[in-house]
């Protein structure tokens, strides 16, 4: 076989890698068929990688197989984690997948095909800085998700005016470069400015906003891979990261705008510092509490019930509890289901898996317009771990820093019960008037084990 | 501006416009999977670090190369592999009970 028929016959296993991509992505579009897509994806990758292992520019295997079984052997575990840590370990793909389109990106630097064109220089300038400041972002996420890093936003005067000057700095070194692709000394300095202008873009947001920020990184990790091919004249990255970059694009602005927020707002706002000043004045308004014997009760007298989940189950594990509780209820009789907003939890779609880890049928879980409707003929609406997204001052109140954003109508319901540790406000700072309804009551107490005496109470009474 | 560069632009721009559509019809329940899967997807420059670290040119771009194969491998491995865990864990609930 000649060598110029093998590389038809490569490029051919790329397209049908490409058309199996976008298979992959389709039938993720129900969850019944949802498998096939892992499958479809896995063929595709499978058939791309085997083709370029053929290709002849490949003359030295030896670092390509040790680093492919360091790749697997780091791999395999990141995709057994928890549920409970699927958020930090996506920020953590997202920085493994700009580290790689970076670095070579660096590599077509060095030592390109041909010396570097201008227009390659302004390819791979950009690409590099994407990539760069994605990976560095990402960690910083990683970091904040894990706890290892506080999540709180991390603000300093004139925060805003620093961070811009370095990406303007890693531009202008990138435009430089343009003028004069020989000025190699010019091209590290680049790197570790777009490095730390990534440090700088995530640490001053705060966990709330990590739905948004998560699917923004996303979005950069798959727009770099995309530029890459641009760099490489690769068709299937090209194909491969436009699909990854629409992706969490469009992610981002589904989370944006159930925050009502704009991307902007998001990146440099630094949301959850504006309402400390807030929080000085506070009227004593008188809260309901009960006990779980009185929940297991109104919960028994109930027909509907709707729980409302949100990051605090997930810090507290409760999932479980959870489901033993809708398990204990519907046996009863009763109508239970779970309202889902979309950015409740670290990133999109975080409830619906944790809850589906629960053993939770996925056709109990109701997007937030499908289910607000349904609230005024909702007996018990019990929120578990979540504030923001119940606060009925999104709606009415003007000056609230949330108005305006879309909210699970749980005030509508006929009783309200809201399980929460303590009266402090919740992450962003911001008093919800919920809890001082005369149809609420709040139900102090760890989320796992105040569920887990719910439980108690209920399979008690049925005996 | 070389000529590669206007078809890997018509390429970039339909495939876009086709994950637009695609990526809209997903599910909001399969969110998290769906940044898992597209994370295993984009993977693929796997295939580019491959041919960097095998042309074996100097050792900046053969260990830079190396760190790419590393990096993008374990998000292809990881990436399937949680995504395939997570889809397994959506049932339906079947015969509907009473």
């Amino acid at each position: 076989m000649t060598e110029l028929a093998l590389q038809q016959y490569l490029d051919f296993a790329y397209i049908v890698a490409v058309v199996l991509f976008i298979l992959s992505l389709k039938f993720l579009s129900s969850p019944v068929r949802a498998h096939w897509g892992v499958l479809a994806g896995e063929i595709g990758a499978a058939l791309a990688v085997g083709a370029t292992l053929l290709n002849p520019e490949v003359v030295q295997y030896r670092w390509i197989l040790v680093t492919l079984i360091i790749g697997a052997g780091v791999g395999v575990p990141l995709g057994l984690v928890h549920m409970t840590a699927v958020p930090q370990r996506t920020a953590l793909s997202h920085a493994f997948g700009a580290l790689s389109a970076a670095m070579i990106g660096v590599a077509e630097y060095y030592v390109g095909t041909a010396p570097v064109t201008r227009f390659q220089m302004g390819e791979i300038g950009l690409e590099v800085i994407i990539g760069s400041l994605t990976f560095t972002g990402s960690v910083i996420a990683a970091g904040k998700l894990q706890e290892i890093l506080p999540q709180r936003p991390i603000v300093y005067r004139g925060q805003n005016l620093v961070s811009l000057s370095v990406l303007a700095g890693a531009l202008g070194l990138a435009i430089a470069l343009v003028v004069n692709p020989a000025n190699t000394i010019l091209f590290p300095i680049m790197v570790i400015v777009a490095l730390i202008f990534g440090i700088l873009l995530v640490t001053p947001i705060g966990g709330a906003d990590m739905p948004t920020v998560i699917s923004l990184l996303n979005s950069y990790a798959g727009f770099s891979a995309a530029l890459l091919g641009f760099v490489l004249n690769s068709k299937v990255l090209v194909v491969a990261g436009a699909l990854d970059g629409s992706s969490g694009f469009i992610l981002s602005v589904i989370m944006c705008k159930a925050m009502n927020r704009s991307f902007t707002n998001v990146m440099f706002g630094a949301f959850g510092q504006v309402q400390a000043s807030t929080g000085g004045v506070q009227e004593q308004r008188t809260v309901r509490s009960a006990s779980p014997e009185d929940a297991a009760g109104i919960l028994a007298a109930a027909t509907r019930v709707v729980i409302v989940p949100g990051y605090g189950m997930a810090v507290a594990q409760a999932q479980h509890k959870v489901r033993e509780l809708y398990d204990v209820l519907t046996k009863k009789g009763i109508d239970v289901r779970f309202a889902i907003h979309p950015v409740a939890g670290r990133m999109p779609g975080h409830m619906n898996v944790l809850l589906a880890e629960a053993d939770i049928p996925y056709d109990r879980l109701i997007e937030m317009d499908e289910i607000n409707g349904d609230f005024p003929q909702t007996d018990v609406a019990l929120v578990i771990g979540a504030n923001d997204v119940t606060n009925p001052a999104a709606r009415t109140d003007q000056s609230s820093p949330i108005f305006g954003m879309p909210i699970l109508d749980v005030d509508k319901a006929h009783t309200v019960m809201v399980i929460k540790r303590s009266m402090n406000p919740g992450f962003a700072g911001i008093d919800n008037p919920l809890y001082y309804l005369d149809r609420t009551l709040m139900l102090f107490g760890d989320a796992k084990s105040f569920v887990n005496s719910i439980v108690h109470e209920l399979s008690g009474n049925a005996h | 501006m070389p000529p590669d560069f206007i078809s890997n632009l018509y390429v970039f721009i339909l495939a876009g416009f086709v994950g637009f559509e695609v990526i809209r019809r997903v599910s909001p329940l399969l969110h998290t999977p769906l940044m898992s899967l597209t994370n295993a997807l984009d993977a693929i420059v796997v295939v580019a670090a491959i041919i960097i670290a095998g042309r074996h040119e100097t050792r900046l771009t053969t260990v830079l190369g190396a760190i790419a194969v590393a990096a993008s491998f374990s998000n292809m491995v990881g990436g399937f592999l949680i995504t395939d865990r997570m889809l397994r864990m959506f049932k339906s609930r079947g015969p509907k009970k009473s």
